[in-house]
């Protein structure tokens, strides 16, 4: 059993094609070369703003590379399509924008339940409904965390910059194949759009992480079974004469289903539960900047998480005592973290393009002797500095 | 002709045990299909190994997952076709068949049915059409008769029912034979056609619900069901000359299409060898 992507033939390739330097390119592309780099060889979409370009670079590249693009019928199709290639051993991806989503939920929640390794890029846009299809927002905090139904765990990372977009899409790929789960990219349509310098680096700096697979017939007959502890299952792939059955139904460790059994239910939806919160050092990640000496903390993620630290950074200029905390993972909440920072600053301003959906979340880790205040602007335009320092000053 | 009476049965082998007995109705015709498509199976001696089986959701999504030996996906409701499509990217060497009924195949799932006909991928799809909703209770659905009884249309069903093979031929599909499951050798045979072709090949199947159809409507007993495909099947080559007055309630049967068309993988994996011998990538 092989996870395609990763052979050295398809190292050759892309050392051949994608030499390592600087490069002028989108947030999409980025995106789109990421996911070329940890190994991506499926993919399949439906076009929507703003995240076409993320399809059009896989078009163009894929082939090149022996892979495979899939423009299916609709969203649905797509991550349907998505995990059927992922249970043949394919590292896949879509990538789709608020309305997509939406659409995707349903199979989002599948993916879940059958442990399915897959990487779904959401570019935000504005909402609710088609809103403004053109413009960036980061509306789908929760959309990411709860759009599907059910008890459910999920990975969600957000990048903060076109460079970064590289790299957390390199990192999304790698979490879903180490905790055989989806994980979801909130980007944005306005990092998306910006085009700025992207260092591409060599293959060989690129840490590329595979799923486990069984090792014996024992661990291959029983798909959903916990045999090394961990939570992750090792993948029986299809093709390889298991006779695996996957279903979205509450399944036994060997993948029957058995929906009637309360203790089989608690068991799975628990242990998919456990494989994430039990993992964290797979996946939690955050940036910080002035966070020891600060009395003000700004929070912020993604699109929103630039024009913080530029505030930030001119705050302190002004003698402010100001730091700054970036989730990039963004679900997982980083919790403990976030508790500790909470307990040592007075205030605290979460800084996103919504009407606060991240301050919701923060709002669990913080006292309530901390003044929690939301930066928050809607309209598809992103946050200014001035308009974060003037919210720092005004709490200085 | 005498009564043979079966006290073993040899297609069990192709079987999950564990997962008997099944959950169908006594006088399903899904017990039909099964039998049917594992007899096809036998009869091209077919490795199990080679067969990815994918179904949605409802009765029919149960015939061959997970009653069926072989690597199956059990999806979510109409999608069956677009995660089969996925499989078949990745195992082009296999043979990838879809087993469903009406309404999850041509109801909710009715684009993904149109649209893997039209880029003919190599895929077998058997559409169990029962005519209705049976596992939610035996409501209406796109292909219930015109008149016809149901939970939700309890006092006549006013809706034109969809001619699935006439639109999956239409569509672009390399075979495409509708039997029922009085015609049990018929289906055989159409199924064995239809994973042998290079293209999509749909097999629809008529089949009887009893429990949640026929009591509505006056056919309780599945043989009676039986006698009604039985006296209103008409053979595509009759219903060609018949007007549709005359083919109003009748079950068209036969073979619709048996066609060679570009294949979707196939194209696929001759796109990817001419880029990569037009960029210089081949070794």
């Amino acid at each position: 059993m092989i996870i395609r992507g990763d052979e050295p033939e398809q190292l050759r390739l892309i050392r051949k094609l994608y030499k390592p330097g600087n490069y002028f390119m989108q947030g999409n592309e980025a995106v789109a070369y990421g996911a070329l780099f940890a190994g991506c060889r499926f993919y399949a979409g439906y076009p929507i703003t703003p995240s076409s370009e993320i399809a059009e670079t896989m078009a163009r590249e894929l082939p090149k590379l022996g892979g495979y693009y899939l423009q299916m019928e609709d969203e649905i199709g797509s991550i349907a399509a998505m995990v059927g290639a992922s249970w043949t051993g394919f590292k896949v991806m879509t990538a789709t924008a608020g309305p997509g989503f939406s659409l995707m939920q349903e199979n989002l929640g599948y993916a879940v339940m059958t442990e399915t390794p897959l990487v779904l890029v959401d570019v935000q846009r504005s909402g609710p409904s088609t809103g403004q299809a053109t413009k960036g927002a980061q509306g789908d905090f929760f959309q990411a965390r709860w759009g599907t139904h059910g008890d459910h765990p999920i990975v969600a990372v957000s990048p903060t910059s076109g460079q970064d977009a590289f790299w957390e899409t390199i990192r999304a790929f790698n979490i879903a194949e180490k905790l055989r789960t989806p994980v979801v990219v909130l980007f944005d349509g306005v990092l998306a759009h910006t085009r700025e310098q992207i260092k591409i680096p060599d293959i060989e700096e690129v840490e590329i992480a595979y799923r486990k697979l069984p090792q014996n017939e024992e661990e291959a007959r029983l798909p959903f079974g916990d045999p090394h502890g961990d939570g992750v299952p090792p993948m029986p792939l299809f093709g390889h004469g298991y006779f695996t059955h996957v279903t979205g139904s509450t399944h036994k460790e060997n993948g029957l289903r058995d929906v009637y059994t309360p203790e089989v239910h608690d068991k799975l939806v628990r242990r998919i539960h456990r494989k994430i919160e039990k993992n964290r050092e797979v996946y939690e990640k955050y940036e910080e900047h002035f966070t020891d000496d600060a009395e003000i903390l700004v929070v912020s993620w993604g699109v929103s998480a630039r024009p913080a630290l530029g505030a930030v950074l001119r705050a302190r200029e002004e003698g402010i005592n100001v730091g700054l905390f970036v989730p990039k993972t963004v679900h997982p909440f980083p919790a403990e973290r976030m508790r500790e920072l909470g307990k040592r600053v007075r205030t605290i301003l979460v800084a996103e393009m919504n009407l606060g959906q991240m301050i919701i979340e923060v709002e669990r880790y913080v006292n309530d002797d901390v003044l929690l205040k939301g930066v928050n602007k809607i309209g598809g335009v992103p946050l200014t500095v001035e308009e974060i320092l003037r919210e720092i000053r005004g709490v200085a | 002709m005498a009564k043979k009476i079966y006290s073993t049965y040899p297609m069990v082998k192709y079987l999950r045990k564990e997962a008997l007995p099944t959950a169908l109705c006594p006088g399903c015709g899904g017990g039909t299909v099964l039998n049917a498509f594992a007899n096809a199976i036998d009869s091209l001696k077919l490795d199990p190994k080679d067969l990815v089986v994918v179904s949605g959701i409802g009765c029919s999504a149960w015939i061959a997952s997970p009653y069926f030996l072989a690597d199956t996906l059990h999806t979510t409701h109409g999608r069956a076709i677009a995660f089969a499509t996925g499989v078949k990217v990745g195992l082009p060497d296999k043979k990838v068949v879809v087993i469903s009924g009406d309404g999850d195949l041509a109801s909710i799932g009715g684009n993904h049915l149109l649209h893997a006909a039209r880029r003919n991928i190599d895929i077998t799809v058997i559409l169990v059409n029962n005519f209705i909703y049976g596992m939610t209770g035996g409501q209406v659905a796109p292909t219930t008769p015109f008149g016809a009884k149901t939970t939700t249309s309890p006092y006549r069903n006013i809706e034109h029912p969809l001619q699935i093979s006439e639109t999956v031929a239409a569509a672009g599909a390399s075979y495409v034979a509708r039997w029922t499951t009085a015609h049990v050798y018929q289906l055989i045979e159409s199924i064995k056609k239809a994973l042998q072709v290079k293209g999509f090949s749909l097999v629809e199947v008529i089949s009887q619900c009893p429990v949640q159809f026929g009591r509505r409507n006056r056919m309780k007993e599945p043989a009676e069901m039986l006698h009604w495909f039985l006296k209103n099947s008409v053979p595509v080559s009759k219903a060609r000359n018949m007007s549709p007055e005359e083919l109003e309630g009748k079950f068209v049967i036969g073979e619709f299409v048996n066609r060679e068309r570009p294949e979707f993988i196939t194209e696929l994996n001759k796109l990817i060898d001419e880029v990569q011998e037009h960029f210089g990538l081949k070794e």
